[in-house]
């Protein structure tokens, strides 16, 4: 009897052709200038910024305060620089833009696939394409001139029958310029960013099971219930935190509808509030050297914010999404 | 050995009951093996795809209880045709049929028909299994009361009841929570058969339910089909002549000679094999094209 040799496994190696590894060369470069481009911007916001951060600490984030005294040398005398006001102002309008144009977009996504005649999907999904093409300052001027004051009118509506929640109190009595209106504002600029997402996510559910809804009897309504959204959930999750990423970091069409107040605030019906990117924009033009420091420091903070959130989205999409699939 | 009233009472007393047991066992049992209704017509049904005729003129009736086994070339109009059945034609974009198509003489295609109470009343299992992957074994049989919005009063027993009649609840039933997609192919095809049976179609539309199975799959799901042909009228494509010769009582051949295609020849599917009246037919079934 002869014993078996077990073999050890052989090494398999593929030798590519040169075309293959051109082209293997240019695809990585495309693939690794965005990461160079946005680690080249971080380490220079952190350069730029390290002065402040180092002199300020913890408070940078904690405390609300932000004043800078100058002699008349325009030598510092005295700076207190923080961001806890501006912090809370960025989360609180994003979060209220993306609490608006999610249950929109989702609608509207479902309406686009499902329900639309194809002449009128075609029409939509171009305004809605244009849309998120269209320039933020058009949007923050018309938000001020025509948005505005209706939206002050539901603020008002809303605080009269729902004030005894903490978040839609407003004391005191003032409505205008509140995170309330610049989160509404902000909806309108993401829903189409959402939408599209969520448009296509949707398009790609099976049709298979779709078919397999139908023949059991549901309507368009039960199918969408039971193939579609638990198919598309996670690319609408997706899609949402692509939109906070955009309304967190918008800055002109905030600017134009905000009051920024240098106090932390969370009634967001209230005219007070903030937001970084906009204190970035009204400090930039007349700071003197060492707030722009302070501004880039606190560019950081908003880059690494984003960062978090894109992050947080990430991990969403990959616990939800298993069990959709 | 004087009897006792007593016990003379008792013997009278258990004596019919009995009996009256046994007919009563007798007449359930005659009703689980009657299919309800008169069964499925189609008459002069025609479909296109925009402009182009696929099926014409297809004229069948499909008697409660039986089993019909529809055979002929790809491209020949089978699956268009038992799509017209449960109005399943009509979500393909251009489609368009003329024609009637009647359960229980009634036009399914009549105006003011709730399309949603068609489907449930004809079923339909597909080629490709395609349990709902969001759903658990479970929840998956279950699925088309949850889409149609039916109460029942034991959920329990009819998951059960249909795992059994689909041949599939002695593997699945230490694991009903489990994820459909879990199963083999063949075992998630019989899942689907079970999901159909939930809703208790008096139709089964069965589009080439073999087709992506192995041998041993498709032999359990030709049990099934026997077992179930008891209690409702079965229509299946099927590609597999034997398999058309093993479970159905009647067969239809279609073919499409460049044109739409044709109902060429229904009969008995003893006589369509051993004695076809039309050429076409037996170069078909003797395996001289197609």
């Amino acid at each position: 009897m002869t014993a078996t040799l077990i073999p050890s496994p052989r090494k398999i190696s593929t030798e590519p052709r040169r075309s293959d590894k051109v082209f293997r060369g240019v695809v990585t470069s495309g693939g690794l200038s965005s990461l160079v481009v946005l680690g080249l911007i971080a380490a220079f916001l952190a350069y730029r910024g390290f002065e402040v951060l180092r002199a300020e600490g913890l408070s940078f984030i904690t405390s609300a305060e932000w004043s800078i005294t100058l002699d008349e040398s325009a030598n510092v005398v005295e700076s207190n620089f923080g961001l806890s006001a501006m912090l809370v102002g960025t989360i609180l309008c994003a979060l209220v833009a993306v609490v608006i144009a999610v249950p929109i977009s989702v609608l509207s996504a479902l309406y686009l696939n499902f329900y639309a005649p194809a002449w009128l999907k075609k029409i939509l999904v171009a305004v809605i394409d244009m849309m998120a093409a269209f320039p933020s300052i058009l949007f923050g001027i018309w938000g001020f001139l025509v948005l505005m004051p209706s939206v002050e009118y539901w603020a008002k509506l809303i605080n009269r029958y729902l004030g005894w929640i903490p978040i839609f109190e407003v004391e005191p009595y003032f409505f205008s310029r509140s995170p309330f209106v610049a989160g509404v504002v902000l909806a309108i600029m993401i829903i189409p960013i959402i939408t599209s997402v969520s448009r296509e996510i949707f398009a790609q559910a099976p049709l298979d099971r779709i078919q397999a809804a139908f023949a059991l009897g549901a309507t368009r309504w039960a199918m969408i219930k039971a193939v579609v959204i638990p198919h598309g959930r996670s690319g609408v999750v997706g899609g949402a935190m692509l939109g906070l990423g955009r309304a967190m970091g918008e800055t002109v069409a905030v600017y134009t509808v905000l009051n920024i107040v240098y106090q932390i605030n969370w009634q967001i019906l209230l005219g007070a509030g903030g937001n970084v990117a906009s204190l970035i924009i009204l400090k930039f033009g007349e700071a003197s050297e060492f707030e722009i420091k302070a501004l880039m420091a606190a560019g950081l903070i908003l880059f690494l914010l984003t960062l978090a959130v894109n992050a947080l989205a990430n991990v969403i999409v990959k616990t939800t999404g298993k069990s959709g699939r | 050995m004087i009897q006792t009233p007593e016990s003379e009472k008792a013997m009278s007393s258990t004596q019919p009951s009995s009996l009256a047991s046994v007919a009563n066992a007798r007449i359930e049992r005659t009703q689980a093996s009657t299919a309800t209704g008169t069964g499925l017509e189609s008459r002069g049904v025609h479909a296109w795809f925009g402009k182009n005729h696929v099926l014409a003129d297809i004229n069948l009736e499909f008697a409660a209880g039986s089993v019909t086994a529809l055979i002929g070339p790809s491209g020949c109009g089978k699956s268009t045709f038992i799509r017209t059945m449960n109005r399943m034609h009509e979500f393909i974009p251009g489609a368009a049929m003329a024609g009637q198509v009647l359960l229980d003489g009634k036009d399914v295609y009549a105006p003011g028909v709730d399309v949603t109470k068609i489907r449930l009343q004809i079923g339909m299992v597909f080629q490709k299994p395609n349990p709902f992957p969001s759903m658990t074994i479970g929840e998956n049989v279950l699925s088309g009361l949850k889409l149609a919005q039916i109460k029942v009063a034991d959920k329990d027993e009819l998951l059960e009841s249909c795992l059994v009649r689909a041949g599939l609840w002695n593997e699945v039933k230490d694991r009903l929570d489990a994820h459909g997609g879990s199963l083999s192919g063949g075992q998630q095809q019989r899942l689907c058969i079970a999901r159909a049976l939930a809703v208790s179609p008096q139709v089964l539309l069965m589009d080439e339910p073999c087709s992506a199975l192995d041998p041993g799959s498709t032999l359990r799901i030709e049990d099934t089909i026997r077992e179930l042909s008891d209690s409702m009228t079965i229509i299946i494509v099927t590609h597999n002549m034997q398999q058309a010769a093993r479970v159905s009582d009647y067969t239809a051949f279609f073919l499409s000679d460049g044109g739409p295609g044709e109902m060429i020849e229904v009969a008995r599917t003893s006589d369509i094999f051993s004695q076809p009246k039309d050429k076409r037919t037996e170069n078909y079934v003797t395996g001289r094209f197609g």
